[in-house]
């Protein structure tokens, strides 16, 4: 480990007095309904999210959420003048790849909470296993806004930072990336910026960056394109505000929490894989703790800065190629659908093909055992196309 | 006046403002990202100023005071509660005119106008241009209420025509509106075209561009082109409100402070201001505006309009272009354009619509006219009546 860097164990415990705080306001949420049984037609459904708030105020536990939470081995690294949380959880066999994991908005590393025991220990003992590490992404959750503050959180910055604390600061000369949303972007331009540290990519969207015009288009890529886009005006109004007035929007979200809730399973509920059974892909203790962990760290504004900044500086363009092998697993009931086989090679060194029978957007949580599957498959082609990691000195942070 | 109206004060219940302090106590304005300034949303350090002076020096019982000096009523039709302010005209003969407010203000765009229009001659003007003003608030705004489906917008103009014929019981009226305003005095000429002697605009109604024609002039090409930026650049509100209302109404109507910054970030960037939304706005003004939406909890519904027009289906829009093909084209029309407003249109492109009699570009002002240059708006309205009271004056003189 570089002398450099420092890393220290970390456990969260949130202060009392933001819990009381939380649901004092809770107690005194003032919502309007717009249109009578309008259901989830004109956003988030508002007998439901009553549902969900009085839940939250009168049955969710969120010490026991901690506790179960901390059940991981969390860390902070130093890095710069700011700390970047991550869970740390090594695999069983003392050749486990390095395998990074990112998530996106609106979720947190809790994406990745089911598929990490899943990773670090198989059921078959011949099968690879993998030292996982999950981060809480620059802006988000306990990492938070990393200074200096004028720098907004952005794509490219966030992959430097995260090969920082794979290389530097955790010793991983080599290692795999995985991500989606948010995420699917940043492993694509670490593999850009370190393709000596990145061994491959394993993504389950190929990124909005992908879907640009292009002369050479097909008429079937040209197809999914528009369909996305025509998706996007009726289901991706969040983004376009996001993109141009997050601090508009930010002002209130961080202000309510029954808004920030509407704000994030609006999302879930767009994204799940049956909008219809929402709770059958996520629990009502699944979706507070993820809303929660934005409420107390207050970081709604810093987690969607990054469409601002995306939006005026793009860190991907089309014209970008990973060169690095790529593996694809697409569940069905993501935002953007299945994209055509030929428009994801032309921004990605595709090796690997997937199509998932069910899931959507979180396809990590909704679907854990079809993730870490995919992910072992992927890892066992690769060792066939002889891409393999370089050997690294297995070393747990110093505590 | 009809039976059916009854006169109303504004007065907040005391525990509606005890639990408004208690919230913007515990005001939680998010961590600074980023620049400051207005670039990405409000500006933190406007709400943060914003936030003590709303805290501190706000005095809403004052401002309230201060709405209750006109003549406030309430009134139902068709089963929505219609809230509105009713002043007469001092002057021989007061032309009936309605104004109609639209988003993010609400019928509080209209209070430095309304004694300017009533009262000229008391503001240096002629007696003769007085109106009888009624000022409504829009069916999901503000005092109003009315428990509603998907829909409404299309209809408030007969409900508009309604008050001012049935209950207020004039037989032909004037009618001026922006923004939402400006769509639902247009709908009002076309389908009551008899009871209309004109109508006065800020804006050529934005729903026309939706279906341009084929055979634009270089001006109306740049015109579109305008309208293009806009919604990409800033349309996002447009869409949100317009797809998602309920989501985001859950965030502000739960936070002051979020509300207050929702509105005056539109107030900013609309308004010629410079950049600095304290030159043409007081806090004050921002505030009592915001007030009104949050004491009567409809920043939701406000929200309606938006959902209407994005999720109408083919057969009302089928039923809208009958309206148009049937209804009448021939009211006269005034336009005033203000150079900040958020489109510039051509004259060419409103005379497609309209039977344009007045076109007036004014050097200053933006979104919001009768807030910012109400002296100039009031005698471009005068002006563009006052050609037409004679029409009025003939029919209403059979009145029995």
């Amino acid at each position: 480990m570089s002398a450099l860097h420092s890393t220290q164990p970390f456990r969260i415990g949130i202060a009392q007095a933001v819990l009381d705080d939380l649901r004092a306001r809770l107690q005194r949420t003032r919502r309007a309904r717009v249109f009578r049984n309008a259901g989830w037609d004109a956003g988030s459904d508002p007998d439901y999210l009553d549902e969900l708030l009085r839940y939250w105020r009168d049955a969710y536990d969120w010490r026991a959420q901690e506790a179960e939470l901390n059940r991981l081995q969390h860390y902070f690294a130093r890095l710069d003048d700011g700390n970047l949380h991550y869970v740390h959880e090594t695999g069983r066999n003392a050749n486990s790849t390095p395998l990074l994991l990112l998530h996106g908005w609106p979720d947190s590393f809790l994406r990745y909470r089911k598929v990490i025991p899943l990773l670090t220990d198989m059921d078959d003992e011949d099968q690879p296993t993998f030292d996982v590490v999950v981060p809480s992404l620059p802006g988000f959750a306990f990492t938070g806004r990393l200074p200096p503050a004028a720098e907004i959180p952005h794509i490219a910055r966030s992959a430097r930072l995260l090969h920082r604390l794979m290389t530097d600061v955790l010793g991983y000369p080599q290692f795999m990336v995985a991500g989606g949303d948010g995420g699917s972007a940043i492993a694509q331009s670490m593999a850009i910026q370190f393709p000596d540290s990145v061994i491959a990519v394993h993504l389950t969207d190929i990124g909005w960056h992908a879907n640009a015009d292009q002369e050479a288009l097909s008429d079937i890529e040209r197809k999914f394109i528009e369909a996305a886009r025509r998706r996007f005006m009726e289901d991706g109004a969040y983004a376009a505000v996001q993109a141009s007035q997050p601090r508009a929007l930010a002002a209130a979200l961080n202000d309510s929490p029954g808004g920030l809730a509407s704000w994030i399973v609006d999302r879930f509920h767009s994204w799940a894989d049956s909008p219809r059974h929402l709770e059958a892909s996520f629990s009502k203790d699944e979706m507070l703790t993820n809303i929660t962990i934005y409420w107390v760290t207050q970081t709604i504004q810093s987690s969607i800065y990054g469409y601002l900044a995306e939006t005026r500086r793009p860190s991907l363009t089309p014209d970008d190629f990973v060169e690095r092998p790529v593996g694809l697993a697409f569940f069905p009931k993501d935002a953007m659908g299945l994209p055509p086989r030929r428009l994801a090679e032309r921004t990605l060194n595709v090796v690997h093909w997937t199509e998932m029978s069910s899931g959507g957007h979180f396809g990590a949580w909704e679907r854990p055992r079809e993730f870490a599957v995919d992910l072992r498959n992927f890892h066992i082609a690769l060792g066939g196309l002889g891409f393999t990691a370089a050997h690294h000195e297995r070393e747990r942070p110093s505590l | 006046m009809n039976a059916n109206v009854r006169r109303f004060e504004i007065r907040v219940d005391d525990s509606v403002l005890g639990d408004l302090g208690m919230r913007l106590a515990d005001t939680r304005l998010p961590p600074d990202e980023g620049q400051a300034g207005w670039d990405a949303g409000s500006s933190p350090d406007y709400l943060r100023e914003l936030l003590g002076h709303w805290q501190t020096k706000f005095d809403w019982r004052a401002e309230e005071e201060n709405l209750n000096r006109f003549g406030h009523y309430m009134t139902e039709v068709d089963g929505a509660d219609i809230h509105f302010i009713h002043e007469r005209g001092r002057g021989p003969r007061p032309l009936p005119l309605i104004l109609t407010h639209g988003f993010p203000d609400s019928f509080t765009r209209f209070l430095k106008v309304i004694p300017l229009l009533t009262d000229p001659a008391a503001h240096g003007g002629d007696p003769e241009d007085a109106f009888d003003v009624v000022v409504p608030s829009l069916p999901w705004c503000a005092f109003s209420r009315e428990h509603r489906h998907s829909g409404g917008m299309f209809k408030v103009n007969h409900t508009w025509h309604e008050l001012m014929t049935r209950i207020l019981g004039y037989r032909r009226y004037a009618a001026h509106g922006g923004d939402w305003g400006s769509t639902i005095t247009e709908q009002i000429a076309r389908s009551h075209s008899a009871s209309v002697v004109g109508i006065h605009l800020t804006d050529v109604p934005f729903w026309h561009a939706l279906k341009p024609p084929g055979n634009l002039d270089p001006d109306e090409q740049a015109y579109l082109e305008q309208i293009g930026h806009f919604q990409q650049r800033e349309g996002a509100y447009a869409l949100i409100q317009g797809s998602k209302p309920q989501t985001l109404s859950d965030a502000l109507n739960d936070s002051p402070i979020g509300l207050a910054a929702w509105l005056t970030e539109k107030f900013q960037r609309w308004s010629d201001c410079d950049g600095d939304i304290g030159n043409c706005f007081t806090m004050d003004e921002m505030l009592t505006n915001t007030m009104v939406y949050w004491v009567t909890s409809s920043i939701g519904g406000s929200f309606a309009p938006y959902y209407d027009v994005m999720n109408a289906g083919p057969p009302r829009w089928i039923a809208e272009g009958v309206k148009q093909a049937l209804g009448s084209d021939q009211v006269p029309a005034g336009f005033a354009l203000f150079p900040r407003d958020l489109s510039q249109p051509p004259r060419a492109w409103a005379q497609r619509f309209f039977n344009v009699q007045r076109w007036s570009e004014f050097p200053r002002g933006g979104h919001f006219a009768a807030m910012e240059q109400p002296d100039a708006l009031v005698a471009d309205i005068r002006a563009f009546f006052r050609p037409l009271r004679s029409a009025v004056r003939s029919t209403q003189d059979q009145l029995p």
